[in-house]
């Protein structure tokens, strides 16, 4: 980064009190490539975001027979149909445990996202929606979004072993954190920043003058976790410095009204209606820049969705529910595995009904969707389900469906992040260590 | 898992030995601690009790604290142990951030602002730095639990005169040096110092203050109050007599009980009510004052029993003592005459309520949100009042064989379960859960009592570790007497005190501690009391190693 930032330019102009100024965007500030937008001449970020859906697939309902661009879609892929063009379907990826014991619906996900397998929830390594956000995510209000929408307050974003980033769980409170507390509209006429607000971040500065202090008087491991709070001080003191400035204006937006008509709890009805009104929170903050990236939790790894009136939740099914002989798989679970697929087309429904450049949000978006296992009733880390939907401005392809042929899923993490724009040549450890990206997935 | 299986056969012999001793002749050379060892200093984050009981204890309990406090990280079976480890997101600062405005806000808004700022500031528009500051020295201390040096005083005071500059007003000054102090490391981080120790050249001990803060938290679950810091600078804490005189104190204040209450909220792992859902359909009595009260009546039979009438720990697993709400009474289909709060209640003889373990909180945490588990009940018992870890099912086991509740053919969960024995591979963790847990199968996956499953009578016979019951009461009475259940409760407490696992040099002491709770007939505040008086419990290991510079690069220069 050059010497000047947006901010300290912005911050001169404030201090001088010239106030509703609007502010070209220098180049030098924004990501490599991506779309300007005609009005304002700013370029269009792209943003990182994962979503997640617990206990897998019935493989025959979902890998596709064929591969390449005219595979078909099968039953549970079938909704996504209109996003066809705009997804990657990659099956036959593995999580390579080496002799790791498989925490069952933990080892597989973590694995995925941190390129290392552990045997419980001590991460050895960032997830990579953190490696992405450390690069991409310091301009926005915040540097990541976690959303669980079956009332697990967890999500599978952490900075270390002890540091998971938590998720807000209930749509209003979503609503309050985005778009009440310190949110600015961007299109609002007037634009006056508040003395308090001023104060409010000398205050941050102020305490963190200790910094040094203290870094020696704890042990390398409490040393981390100092760090860990230094820096999100900083990101609650750059919040403060974002609503000194006037918000660059945002075309087509308008606010979001508070979210009514939920029930908080897993009933699978109940959770389509919080899953939608989260994602379409989720897609307009988005859209006005609060943050570049997300992690979406639609249901925990050990699935705790249900239907009304039953005595089991779609894990317990996973593992109890006797195969259907006609069909050949477990039905019951496979009715939570096609209503998980349809909530995924509803969240690209939300993300896509955002106009952006020349076309939609999800263009500039790279999500990539998983699951924690491919077959949850032996747990399964080999084939686990995985696809990449939007075009990240321009850098990934897809409309394909891959076969991973047993690679380690870790090809994919390693592409994602090139994508974004990390310079990172391998990724993960022992049999997951990988430099080959999926060079299909590259534009 | 430890290697206890040795220990656990003398270990009831040494109890039955230590009672008798005790009775006849009060305490023996057994009951002489050994030498100290300690362990590594730690540094640890608020929990939300804590936090609450701090501005509580600080400020007063109608000062409110408005965050979303993210959910404790649990490690070793305690969030106590979790907060040594648990690291700081951007979300837990800006709730932080949030709590300390809120409060600072309360504090020095009009309505407040004479019953907590010590002084009236100097008329006219000037900052009254004399007044800020004697602000800052009578709160900061209390937030950081130690002195200030004079520049982090004036650090605050010129926090407020900035204040004061910027939006016209000195309360509004004050407001912000206090939430400046509240989002401090040094507040929402207890960071343990160490210092030399003077009679044993070969490890150090921690600083009167870091003393005075795990005592305090330890005690009254809060900061250390103006008496407890004097004590502390007078170097008090270091002579027996000083110690002695604190200890009693705190464990005569009307904030001991809450401390007692807040270790089994975290040993019962009562954060689980955050996640706990049950389907309305299932069990339409269900709903959150029901699970709030649930929670809170195993609190208040706990604090009633232990601390109240100061009784035997293990009776926590037998009494029938307990308190309702209308609520409750639904659900234990007991009327409850008292229209708004709690009544106490004696459960009836042969009502197969006994102990704790038989309460709504317990046998609705552990069950599914539709069903109830056997399974699940079991594993809880073993984990949380035995302190015994059972293993994770392996990954790749077939558990097809285990059918659907309405199976005609295996109409109550004993004849599902069954299954589990005919699979090896199931076989060795399930004969130390099922038989336990089917004990309880009496009561449903909310707590209800019910006599048959799909119009089959159950059959609550089981056992633990050799032992055979027919009943929850046979149950009860097992765990009451199981050589684990005070061994457990002693581990867990001495953990949560010191926020860290026990470190294998620790076991002479660990066994001291549990000869010494025997002797004192299980009485737990007996138990906090020898803890905090005991030298191990302030006592630092290793010294300190000195590797701020592996990667200082990394760590300083940002």
């Amino acid at each position: 980064m050059s010497k000047i930032s947006r901010r300290s330019v912005l911050r001169g102009i404030v201090r001088g009190a010239v106030v509703g100024v609007a502010l070209p965007y220098l180049d030098c500030f924004l990501g490599t490539s991506g779309q300007a937008l005609a009005a304002t001449g700013q370029r269009i970020p792209t943003r990182f975001g994962t979503w997640i859906w617990g206990c897998g697939f019935v493989p025959e309902k979902w890998i596709p027979t064929s591969t390449g661009k005219t595979y078909e879609m099968p039953e549970d892929l079938k909704p996504l149909e209109p996003y066809r063009d705009r997804l990657a379907i990659l099956s036959g990826f593995d999580v390579k445990l080496d002799g790791v014991p498989n925490k069952p619906h933990i080892t597989g996900c973590l694995g995925l996202r941190t390129g290392v397998p552990v045997p419980n929830e001590i991460v050895k390594a960032p997830t990579l929606d953190v490696l992405i956000g450390d690069a991409i995510g310091n301009g926005t209000r915040f540097r990541s979004i976690e959303i669980s929408t079956s009332g697990i307050e967890r999500s599978y974003s952490y900075r270390g072993a002890g540091s998971p980033n938590p998720s807000e769980v209930s749509p209003l409170r979503l609503y309050q954190r985005l778009f009440v507390e310190g949110f600015q509209d961007p299109n609002a006429a007037e634009f006056a920043p508040d003395p308090r607000t001023m104060a409010r971040q000398s205050v941050l500065s102020a305490v963190q003058e200790d910094r040094r202090r203290l870094m020696r008087e704890v042990g390398a491991d409490d040393r981390r976790r100092l760090d860990e709070y230094f820096s999100s001080v900083r990101q609650l003191e750059q919040q403060l410095a974002l609503q000194l400035e006037p918000p660059a204006r945002v075309e087509n937006f308008t606010m979001p009204k508070a979210p009514t008509n939920f029930v908080l709890d897993a009933e699978m009805d109940n959770v389509m209606v919080t899953h939608r009104l989260m994602a379409g929170l989720l897609a307009k903050a988005l859209q006005c820049n609060q943050t570049r990236v997300f992690n979406v939790l639609f249901s925990d790894t050990t699935s705790n969705l249900r239907r009304a009136g039953s005595t089991t939740t779609h894990h317990t099914l996973t593992h109890e529910e006797p195969v259907d002989a006609k069909l050949g798989y477990q039905k019951e679970v496979g009715w939570f595995a096609t209503r998980s697929m349809i909530a995924w087309r509803e969240f690209l429904d939300e993300i896509a009904g955002i106009p952006e450049g020349d076309g939609t949000l999800l263009d500039h978006c790279l999500i990539l969707a998983h699951s924690d296992c491919s077959i949850a009733k032996a747990h399964a880390v080999e084939g686990i389900p995985v696809m990449i939907a939007g075009n990240a401005g321009g850098r990934v392809r897809t409309g394909f469906h891959l076969a991973g042929k047993a690679d380690p899923v870790t090809r994919v993490g390693l592409t994602v992040q090139q994508a974004m724009g990390l310079q990172v040549d391998r990724w993960g450890a022992l049999s997951m260590d990988t430099n080959r990206t999926v060079s299909e997935i590259l534009a | 898992m430890r290697s206890d299986s040795e220990r656990r056969g003398t270990c009831g012999v040494a109890v039955a030995a230590l009672l008798l001793l005790a009775t006849l002749s009060g305490c023996g050379d057994r009951l002489r601690e050994p030498d100290a060892v300690g362990g590594p200093p730690v540094m640890r984050r608020l929990t939300e009790s804590q936090y609450r009981d701090t501005v509580a204890s600080i400020f007063g309990a109608d000062i409110p604290v408005t965050a979303r406090f993210e959910r404790g990280l649990r490690a070793e079976g305690l969030i106590a142990i979790g907060s040594s480890e648990a690291g700081m997101s951007p979300f837990s600062i800006e709730q932080y951030d949030a709590a300390a405005l809120g409060v600072a806000a309360a504090v020095t808004g009009e309505k407040n602002r004479e019953r907590f700022v010590p002084c009236k500031p100097g008329a006219g528009v000037a900052f009254d730095a004399r007044c800020a500051q004697r602000f800052v020295e009578q709160y900061a201390p209390l937030l950081f639990r130690r002195s200030l040096a004079p520049e982090e005083t004036s650090r605050f005071v010129a926090m407020a005169r900035t204040g004061q500059e910027r939006i016209g007003n000195f309360y509004a000054g004050l407001e912000l040096a206090l939430a400046g102090m509240m989002v401090s490391p040094e507040f929402l981080l207890r960071i343990e110092r160490t210092e030399p120790d003077p009679d044993h050249p070969d490890r150090r001990r921690l600083d009167n203050w870091s003393k005075a803060t795990r005592l305090s938290y330890f005690l009254i679950n809060s900061t250390p109050d103006q008496e407890l810091l004097r004590a502390a600078a007078a170097d008090e804490l270091s002579t027996r007599k000083g110690l002695q005189r604190q200890v009693e104190r705190l464990l005569g204040s009307p904030r001991f009980e809450p401390a007692v209450r807040a270790f089994f909220e975290d040993m019962l792992q009562f954060d689980k009510f955050d996640d706990l859902a049950k389907d309305s359909v299932v069990y339409p009595a269900f709903n959150s004052t029901v699970a709030a009260d649930a929670k809170e009546q195993t609190l208040r039979t706990i604090t009633h029993l232990l601390v109240e009438q100061h009784g035997d720990y293990r009776d926590l697993f037998t009494t029938r003592q307990s308190f309702l709400t209308r609520p409750l009474g639904i659900v234990y289909r007991v009327p409850v005459p008292t229209r708004n709060g709690w009544e106490s209640r004696e459960f009836p003889e042969g009502s197969h309520r006994v102990g704790i373990q038989s309460h709504v909180a317990f046998l609705a945490l552990y069950s599914h949100p539709g069903r109830s588990s056997a399974t699940l009940r079991g594993k809880g018992i073993r984990e949380v009042f035995l302190c015994q870890e059972v293993p994770d099912p392996p990954a790749n086991v077939n558990f097809a064989a285990v059918q659907e509740t309405s199976n005609a053919k295996m109409p109550t969960a004993r004849d599902r379960l069954n299954v589990h024995r005919t699979q090896p591979a199931c076989a060795g963790c399930h004969k130390i859960m099922d038989p336990l847990g089917l004990t309880l199968e009496n009561f449903d996956g909310l707590g209800t009592y019910r006599a048959v499953e799909n119009e089959v009578p159950i059959d609550a016979s089981g056992s633990i570790d050799g032992i055979d019951f027919q009943t929850p009461e046979g149950l009860g009475q097992a765990l009451h007497d199981h050589p684990e259940t005070p061994r457990c409760l002693v581990e867990r407490m001495y953990r949560y005190a010191v926020g860290r696992d026990t470190e294998m040099e620790e076991r002479s002491y660990m066994d001291y501690l549990t000869r010494s709770f025997a002797a004192s007939k299980f009485r737990v505040p007996e138990l906090m009391r020898t803890i905090a008086l005991s030298e191990n419990f302030f006592a630092i290991s290793a010294p300190q190693e000195d590797d701020a510079h592996d990667d200082e690069q990394v760590a300083l220069d940002q």
